[in-house]
């Protein structure tokens, strides 16, 4: 799951880690309201959206006056954001932050992410801040500094010290508040089971402060159970509503944007099911785990979760069978075409534990648009002809 | 032969009582797996499925001198679960659990790897050596005994995978769901040098998906070490970038962890690699006909 800026700040806040102050404003209205409250003569408005870019696509805007903050927050409020990270379809503003301006002397990059190959968190920097890393680790992957910090022992002096020297930075004033700031943020990770934070950029300023200008965060999605505050910051707007009602009903679904709908039991074998049919010439719409339990209720819900998607032409259910035999799933696909109108063909591949009874099932049900087949290839294959009119 | 588990094996099963638990202690105990005891705390003294049931894995140990725990407790659970079964030295431990958290599981392997414990899982099918001893949830009529070795982060993929194999009249030597998770215990650089060092396996399937960057481990280890013939397929070719594909560790994050890399290094180390799951069975066949 992740956060709008604003609140990461929040959290931020909380632990000590510097940021400029800003108050969360719906109207133009309340961003003035907030401006005022803050003071000043420079404030920045921002729009809050779950995507990196914002001030390219013209989401973040320096304002030197009141009424320049109330134009910008109107025009901002209610556009519809494109960043490389929203994709073309861009994403809805509703909220602005309204934040006092800061006087920046420097940009740097501090982030904290889940090393996989290490197995703990690492702590990257980089004096390049306000570019996106990946391009700086593409281009010059000598300027990224990587801090692995061993959960055991937590984060210590030379994690601190690892940081400044990479950075560059001599003055100690600086270095002792840039090892806080740093262990403050690694407080953050740990204690919040975060996935990722990623502050950029990362300010100095002319008085040799080090304040986070930007801030992102996600978490561990399996954690959140222990995080109520965290999970009350879930912004469903932001997430993809198809998605989300897949995930109600235990289902994993991911739209894509091809031709046949996917149906599986199991994420791995879901994902083969797609590269399968693109082997064979086809395109799949989606990628969709029913779990563990396939049953009528379920499989009935992913019809119906596929067919909301226009593009679909026919439909592949796929089910290894293990522990559940295969036969009550035949049973339980035949109660849910009476449960939802699936108007496309479905071919139907059972495998594993009673699949020729499965089988047999479904050719009694002589339903004309369910097509059984043998083995994975044999589905994909048949799906392919299908989507394509053939028979 | 095989690795990790045989007949012999003697298992104990942490959330033993629970309903997971009790369906698959039962399953594998049908099987022929030497379940000889389970733990729920609180319930240490009572009888289950007529096995003894203990508070402590620790009291379990001592009791029945088991060295594997089959781990069913919810998923809060899990690193306090791992811990404490290598606390009491268990040798494996197979967490069945699925949605552990990052950081616990982060804490409990790194614990388990001092105490000498390895770890399969978690959020996998769990490890079965054909026709001796299942700890875990696949369903185990479709593990004909043979000599192909079978690695795989998914669950179905490891049965598809199976069935093929199967199908082709080749058997399963030991077939072990390593899980799909971003922290995992054993891995392919662990279980490989193990297929290679049985002299009953005589080829090795590996099934990865995108990810991390285990695969890409696994192949610089098999250029150097592995002599036996490795079929691999690796799932999400089709997946889209930044997506979390059901499983927690199945993402491609900016262009790191994709399937064509992971495919391109296994090719480049001698591996047979297919495209998509349904020619797992024919690859081995050819492996193996060389």
């Amino acid at each position: 799951m992740n956060i709008h800026e604003y609140q990461a700040k929040q959290i931020f806040a909380k632990y000590g880690v510097p940021t400029p102050r800003g108050i969360i404003a719906n109207t133009a209205d309340e961003a003035v309201a907030n401006a005022k409250e803050l003071g000043g003569t420079v404030w920045v408005v921002k729009a809050q959206i779950h995507a990196g870019g914002r001030g390219l696509g013209g989401g973040v805007k320096l304002a030197r006056s009141l009424d320049e903050v109330k134009t910008l927050a109107s025009e901002i409020l209610g556009m519809t954001l494109v960043t490389h990270q929203t994709g073309p379809e861009g994403k809805l503003v509703q909220k602005v932050y309204i934040e006092e301006g800061a006087d920046i002397k420097d940009e740097l990059y501090l982030g904290v992410v889940l090393d996989r190959a290490k197995e703990m968190p690492i702590i990257m920097a980089s004096t390049e801040g306000g570019m996106a890393i990946e391009d700086v680790a593409h281009d010059t992957p000598e300027k990224i500094i990587k801090v692995a910090v061993d959960p055991a022992i937590g984060f210590q002096g030379f994690h601190g010290r690892e940081l400044v020297f990479g950075l560059g930075i001599t003055n100690p004033d600086e270095q002792k508040k840039l090892i806080s700031f740093a262990s403050k943020l690694y407080k953050v990770y740990m204690d919040n089971d975060a996935e990722m934070i990623e502050i950029n950029p990362l300010i100095k300023t002319g008085s040799g402060d080090f304040l986070a200008l930007d801030g992102k965060m996600g978490f561990d999605d399996s954690a959140l159970g222990r995080h109520p505050d965290i999970e009350a910051m879930r912004d469903l707007s932001e997430e993809d509503p198809d998605e989300r009602e897949a995930s109600e009903y235990g289902l994993s679904y991911v739209s894509l944007d091809g031709e046949i709908g996917c149906m599986v039991n199991g994420a791995g074998l879901a994902m083969g099911t797609m590269d399968t049919i693109n082997y064979m010439g086809g395109t799949p719409a989606n990628f969709l785990d029913v779990g563990g339990k396939a049953n009528a209720e379920t499989v009935a819900k992913g019809f119906e979760i596929i067919l909301k998607n226009p593009n679909v032409k026919a439909i592949f259910v796929n089910i290894f069978g293990g522990i559940v035999r295969c036969d009550r799933i035949a049973n339980g696909i035949l109660e849910a075409t009476k449960l939802v109108d699936v108007h496309v063909p479905v071919i139907v591949r059972l495998d594993g534990t009673n699949a020729i009874e499965a089988i047999e099932i479904l050719r009694n049900a002589n339903i004309p648009n369910i097509i059984p087949a043998v083995d994975l290839a044999d589905g994909a294959a048949k799906a392919v002809k299908a989507a394509k009119g053939e028979k | 032969m095989s690795i990790l588990v045989n007949k012999d094996t003697k298992v104990i099963v942490q959330g033993f009582t629970g309903k997971e638990g009790t369906f698959h202690a039962e399953q594998c105990l049908a099987y022929g797996t030497k379940i000889v005891g389970g733990v729920t705390p609180n319930k240490g003294g009572q009888e289950h499925l007529g096995l003894p049931v203990f508070n402590t894995v620790n009291d379990a140990v001592k009791n029945t001198g088991a060295t594997v725990s089959m781990i069913f407790v919810p998923p809060a659970f899990v690193g306090d679960a791992v811990m404490e079964a290598a606390d009491a030295g268990i040798e494996l431990a197979v967490v069945i659990t699925e949605g552990a958290p990052v950081r616990d599981m982060q804490m409990a392997k790194a614990y388990a790897t001092k105490k000498g414990m390895k770890t399969i899982g978690p959020n996998c099918p769990g490890i079965i050596t054909a026709e001796e001893c299942k700890i875990g949830i696949m369903p185990g009529n479709i593990f004909k005994k043979g000599n192909i070795g079978l690695i795989s982060k998914s669950g179905t993929l490891t049965y598809e995978g199976a069935n093929q194999v199967c199908k082709e009249g080749f058997g399963i030597s030991t077939a072990v769901g390593i899980g799909g998770d971003p922290i995992i215990g054993l891995s392919y650089k662990q279980l490989l040098p193990m297929f290679e060092a049985d002299p009953e396996t005589k080829a090795i399937v590996m099934i990865g998906e995108i990810g991390g960057d285990l695969e890409i481990q696994a192949a610089a280890f098999i250029k150097e070490n592995i002599t036996k013939p490795v079929v691999a397929f690796i799932a999400g070719q089709t997946a889209p970038k930044g997506k979390r594909m059901g499983h927690a560790g199945a993402i491609v994050s900016g262009s790191a962890g994709t399937a064509a890399e992971k495919m391109e290094a296994l090719k480049a180390a001698g591996v047979t690699v297919v495209v998509s799951p349904a020619e797992i069975g024919k690859a081995v066949k050819e492996a193996l006909s060389k």
